[in-house]
This record gives C-alpha cells, sequence and structure tokens, in this order.
C-alpha cells in the first residue's frame, strides 16, 4: 500500500533545482510527482519517481543527500467536497497530514494526491474502513 | 605500550629538573653570546645569563613572541652558523611573513627521539606500519613522524597529504597499523572512505596520532567511531620543534606528557604575562634547552591550556598538559563575548548526528556582530519534514546560546559546501576585518 518517496536537501540557490533535473534526466529516471517545501535558506525537494533506485544512486553520486520515506498515495473524487470526504474520518480519528501534495494522473477519473502521515498503518486502516482508494506503489510508479 | 626512553621518560621530578637547569644555563649562555636578538632583550631588561641560578628566576626572562621571529626573517633568530645547519622548515605565512626555523644534525636526531617517543607513547612498535598523512614539505608535520617512525624501527608509509582515493586503496592494500595527519584531513579520509564501499572496520588500524590543529574530547569520540581505532592528540609547533613536543599515552589519553627534559613548559596570564600555578588555564610558554640551531627563550605559543604534574598511570614523570582549548588569536570576540571555534565544535559534536564539518562565519551587519554557523546535512542528519530540520536549527542555536552566551544563526548546507582541507581546516571566516 505504502509509496517510496526520495526527499533531497536543497540549498537556497539559483539554479540547483535544475541540477537535480538534470541529474535525474541523465539517470533516465522519471518524476511522476514532487513538491518542494522551502524556508528562508533550504528547501526539502520530494519526488516519486519511476526507479527510486536510480534516483538514489544518481543524486548520492553528485553528493546530494537523498533520504527515504513511506507516504501513501490516496484517490481523491474531483468533485466539490472530495478531498474533504478523505480528511475528516482520519481527522476524527486523530491523525495529522505532516504534508500532501498533488499527483499528475492523466488517466482515470479521480485525482491522487500523497500523503505523509506519522502512523501510516493506522491511515491505510481508518481509509480502508471509509472505502477510500489507496493506491499501490508499483501502480504509482508505472502511472 | 613500552615506554621508549625509559631513563628520561620516568625520570624522579627532582633530577629531571637539575638537568633542566644546566641545560637552561648552556641553552642561555649560548644565545646570548650568537643571537643578536636575545642579547638586545636580557641587557634590556638587565639580565645576565650567570644571573640565572634557578629555573624559578627563568620567569625573570622576557617573552620572546611571533613577530620577533618575523623581525628576524629568515635567518636571524639562528644559533649556529648556516654551515651546521641541516634542515630547515617554515610555517605556511597565512597571516603576515612565513617563520624560518633550522635544525642542526643534532637537533634532527633529537627530534627524532621524540618523535619515536610519541609514537611508541601512542602505541606504535617497531613491528607497525605507520601510514602518515602529514603533508611533506615545508611543514614540519610529514617529515617530523617520518623520522620518528623510522628512528623507532616502524615501517613508514610516506603518502604525504591529498590524493585520498589513492590513499584508501594503500591503506587497504599495505595494511598499515597507524594512522597520522591533521583531524581534519583524516575525518575527510574517512568520508572518501565511505563513498568508496571502504570500511574502516576491515582496516587494519590501532592507533591514530592527529594533531597541528586543536581537537576536542567530542571529536576523538567520533574519529574513535568512525575509525575503529585509538585516537591520541600530539602537539607541537615549528617554532619549538615540529609534531612530537607533547604527546597523549595510549594508556590514559589524559592529557599530553610534555617532553621535559627538552622543554621547560610555563602557563601564563596571556594579558598580563604573570605566571601562573599548575591547573590554571592559560597562555602555554615553551623555552626549549637542547636546540642548537633554533633555540627559543620564553616563546608565547598563542596556545591555550594548562599543565597538570600528577602522576600518571602510564609511568612517565613528565607534566601533562590538558588538551589545547584554543588559541589566543583564534579567539573571536562577538558582541563582547570570547569564543574559541573548539567551544564551538563541542557543541555541535554533541548532536550524534552532526558531521564534524562545519565553518564559522563572522561578519558586522549595522554595527553589530553576527555569527553564523554553517552546518553540513548529512545522510543521518537528513529528514523529509522541514520542522524537523528547523527543530534542528534551534536547538543547536540554543544550546550556543546556552553554553557560550552568544546567539548565532545555523545554516544548513548541502554536504561538501565546506571546503575540505588536505592540511589544517579553515574553521573561521571574519568578514569584519
Amino acid at each position: 500500500m505504502k509509496v517510496e518517496q526520495i526527499s533531497i536537501f536543497l540549498e537556497n540557490k539559483a539554479g540547483r533545482l535544475a541540477e537535480v533535473t538534470a541529474i535525474l534526466r541523465d539517470a533516465n529516471v522519471n518524476i511522476r510527482a514532487l513538491s518542494l517545501a522551502d524556508t528562508t535558506d533550504f528547501g526539502i525537494l520530494r519526488l516519486i519517481v519511476n526507479d527510486n533506485q536510480a534516483a538514489e544512486i544518481a543524486l548520492k553520486k553528485e553528493g546530494f543527500t537523498v533520504g527515504k520515506t513511506n507516504v501513501l498515495a490516496i484517490e481523491v473524487a474531483d468533485v466539490p467536497g472530495g478531498l474533504n470526504n478523505v480528511l475528516d474520518p482520519l481527522t476524527s480519528a486523530g491523525i495529522n497530514v505532516e504534508y500532501m501534495y498533488a499527483f499528475a494522473n492523466t488517466k482515470g477519473h479521480n485525482a491522487i494526491m500523497i500523503f505523509r502521515f506519522h502512523d501510516l498503518d493506522k491511515a491505510i486502516s481508518i481509509l480502508n474502513q471509509n472505502g477510500i482508494k489507496v493506491i499501490k506503489g508499483e501502480d504509482v510508479y508505472n502511472l | 605500550m613500552p615506554i621508549y626512553n625509559m631513563d628520561f621518560e620516568t625520570m624522579p621530578r627532582e633530577a629531571l629538573e637539575s638537568i633542566q637547569l644546566s641545560r637552561l644555563k648552556a641553552t642561555l649562555e649560548r644565545v646570548y653570546a650568537t643571537v643578536p636578538f636575545y642579547r638586545e632583550n636580557f641587557n634590556k631588561a638587565g639580565i645576565t645569563p650567570s644571573g640565572i641560578k634557578s629555573l624559578k628566576d627563568l620567569q625573570r626572562i622576557p617573552f620572546t613572541v611571533k613577530q620577533d621571529l618575523r623581525d628576524n626573517y629568515p635567518y636571524g633568530m639562528f644559533a649556529v652558523p648556516m654551515e651546521n645547519v641541516v634542515r630547515i622548515h617554515a610555517s605556511s605565512g597565512t597571516t603576515g611573513k612565513p617563520t624560518v626555523v633550522g635544525y642542526t644534525k643534532r637537533d634532527i636526531a633529537t627530534w627524532a627521539e621524540l618523535m619515536a617517543r610519541s609514537l611508541a607513547a601512542g602505541g606504535a612498535t617497531s613491528k607497525d606500519i605507520v601510514h602518515n598523512a602529514y603533508g611533506y614539505g615545508l611543514f614540519t608535520g610529514g617529515l617530523g613522524v617520518h623520522y620518528g617512525a623510522e628512528r623507532l624501527g616502524a615501517s613508514v608509509i610516506p603518502v604525504s597529504g591529498g590524493n585520498t582515493k589513492r590513499q584508501i586503496i594503500i591503506m587497504k592494500d599495505f595494511k598499515p597499523t597507524i594512522l597520522t595527519g591533521t583531524p581534519s584531513y583524516i575525518l575527510h579520509l574517512a568520508e572518501v572512505a565511505q563513498e568508496m564501499g571502504v570500511s574502516f572496520e576491515e582496516l587494519h588500524f590501532k592507533s591514530g596520532i592527529f594533531g597541528a590543529e586543536p581537537w576536542s574530547e567530542d571529536m576523538r569520540r567520533d574519529l574513535e567511531e568512525k575509525l575503529h581505532l585509538k585516537a591520541i592528540d600530539i602537539y607541537g609547533l615549528s617554532e619549538v620543534m615540529g609534531p612530537g613536543v607533547s604527546i597523549e599515552c595510549y594508556e590514559a589519553q589524559k592529557g599530553l606528557h610534555i617532553f621535559e627534559d627538552h622543554f621547560i613548559a610555563e602557563i601564563i596570564n596571556p594579558e598580563t604575562g604573570e605566571p601562573l600555578p599548575y591547573g590554571e588555564t592559560g597562555e602555554l610558554v615553551f623555552t626549549s634547552i637542547t636546540k642548537e640551531a633554533f633555540p627559543v627563550i620564553r616563546y608565547r605559543t598563542r596556545d591555550i591550556t594548562s599543565l597538570n604534574p600528577e602522576p600518571c598511570v602510564c609511568g612517565r614523570t613528565h607534566v601533562r598538559m590538558q588538551k589545547v582549548s584554543g588559541r589566543t588569536d583564534d579567539m573571536l570576540i562577538i558582541r563582547g563575548v570570547n569564543v574559541f571555534p573548539s567551544q564551538i565544535e563541542s557543541v555541535l559534536m554533541k548532536s550524534k548526528d552532526i558531521q564534524p564539518h562545519y565553518q564559522l562565519v563572522v561578519d558586522r551587519v549595522d554595527n553589530l556582530d553576527t555569527l553564523t554557523v554553517m552546518v553540513e546535512v548529512g545522510q543521518e542528519f537528513f529528514s523529509d519534514e522541514i520542522k524537523t530540520l528547523q527543530n534542528m536549527e534551534h536547538k543547536l542555536s540554543n544550546d550556543i546560546k546556552e553554553y557560550l552566551g552568544v546567539s548565532a544563526k545555523i545554516k544548513l548546507v548541502e554536504p561538501k559546501t565546506i571546503q575540505r582541507s588536505e592540511g589544517k581546516a579553515v574553521r573561521v571566516i571574519d568578514k569584519r576585518k
């Protein structure tokens, strides 16, 4: 159920992001989704890619600090209130969203969003109970 | 660990002091006769060498400072004719003219003996293979260790600094058992080894003898953990001789034994010049009592430490100096607070995940001093959540404030942002000057 996300530490410097994307291009890695969280000094780039291992090796080789975290890819109905339907049961269960971002999905009618929770297993069981679809890792990498 | 020179290193204090006095008198007579600087200095203070009758009388003699050596650049402080000088070394001269030092044949032999004693104190024997990563050249580190290792009868690999990847291969293939170098370069070596997939666990080092720059107890833990060896501190400076002025013993790793049959050590208050008793912290001052080509009289090292005369478990009777905690000229005054880079290092190294690569940037913004501590975000330290990293920044900043009383901004930077040195690390960038 879980999706592996890689994250990269970036200093706030012009051109740094482009360096990362160039490294991934050269390693023939496709970016499926990304989010950039930033402060005045540094940022964290979070990525879902089609080949985690190739991405990690290429980035580490170039001296980047690369982390790996498990996240969930959740299907969200593309209608008013869709996201709210996902969040409500989680909120009632006291599960906090650390961060989330959207996924470019050209197939299907629903949106896909990436969520980071501290307690992933609990989140999965609550989502299952409420009939909300959590997408498998291997399906996400190849969407 | 066997003591290299049992007679001298374990000599009872009384006998040691009587040797010191006779050697001191001979040195004073000689510099008075041969070095114009010392003759003038003594005359100005109304002192003649024959007036020095006890070790305590040494305190009446004026100090020698780095500037005196620079003023007499290059050979003005030499006490023997050039034909008797067989070796010349020089300091890097980053803050002015370099200081040039010379050695006679006997000086080189003395230095080799003291380095052999040092290596033995650090766990080396004639059976060991020494990987010497100190730079060879004008810097005293490389050749100092080299001659000492040969004197001890160990096998020395004169690998010098740099060419780091090749060094890792040599360490794997040649199986050295003793590692020597500056701690900052050694940490760089460890980092490169890790990148190459070589673990120090599979290597064969039993001890590492590290010096030429001050390093903290916390750095020791880090070095010992990363390198799987016992980390021994060695001290020296080219003006006094080079490495091998004092050494930690393998047994205690608590203070560095000063080879007092060759050097007399004093601690003074750096502001008033007043001698301080054992145990008190101040500036370390050396008088060489056996050197021929380049004797120094009451030379102010600018290194901050204290002396401990208590007997040591290793059996050596020579006084121990604490690990150097900083230098009087390294000291930063930030908004009126005295700060030594080593204190910041101690705070940083208390967090296990922090890389030992850091740099302090001091600046003046709107007439206010600012201190920024650059810390590299390594694999262990990283998190995918901003707040975790920011909490770490706040924690470090608070710890520095609490420990040093000065506000510091922590700036997280990418790995390898801080320049790696092959010699001594550049820890401070002061933009106020």
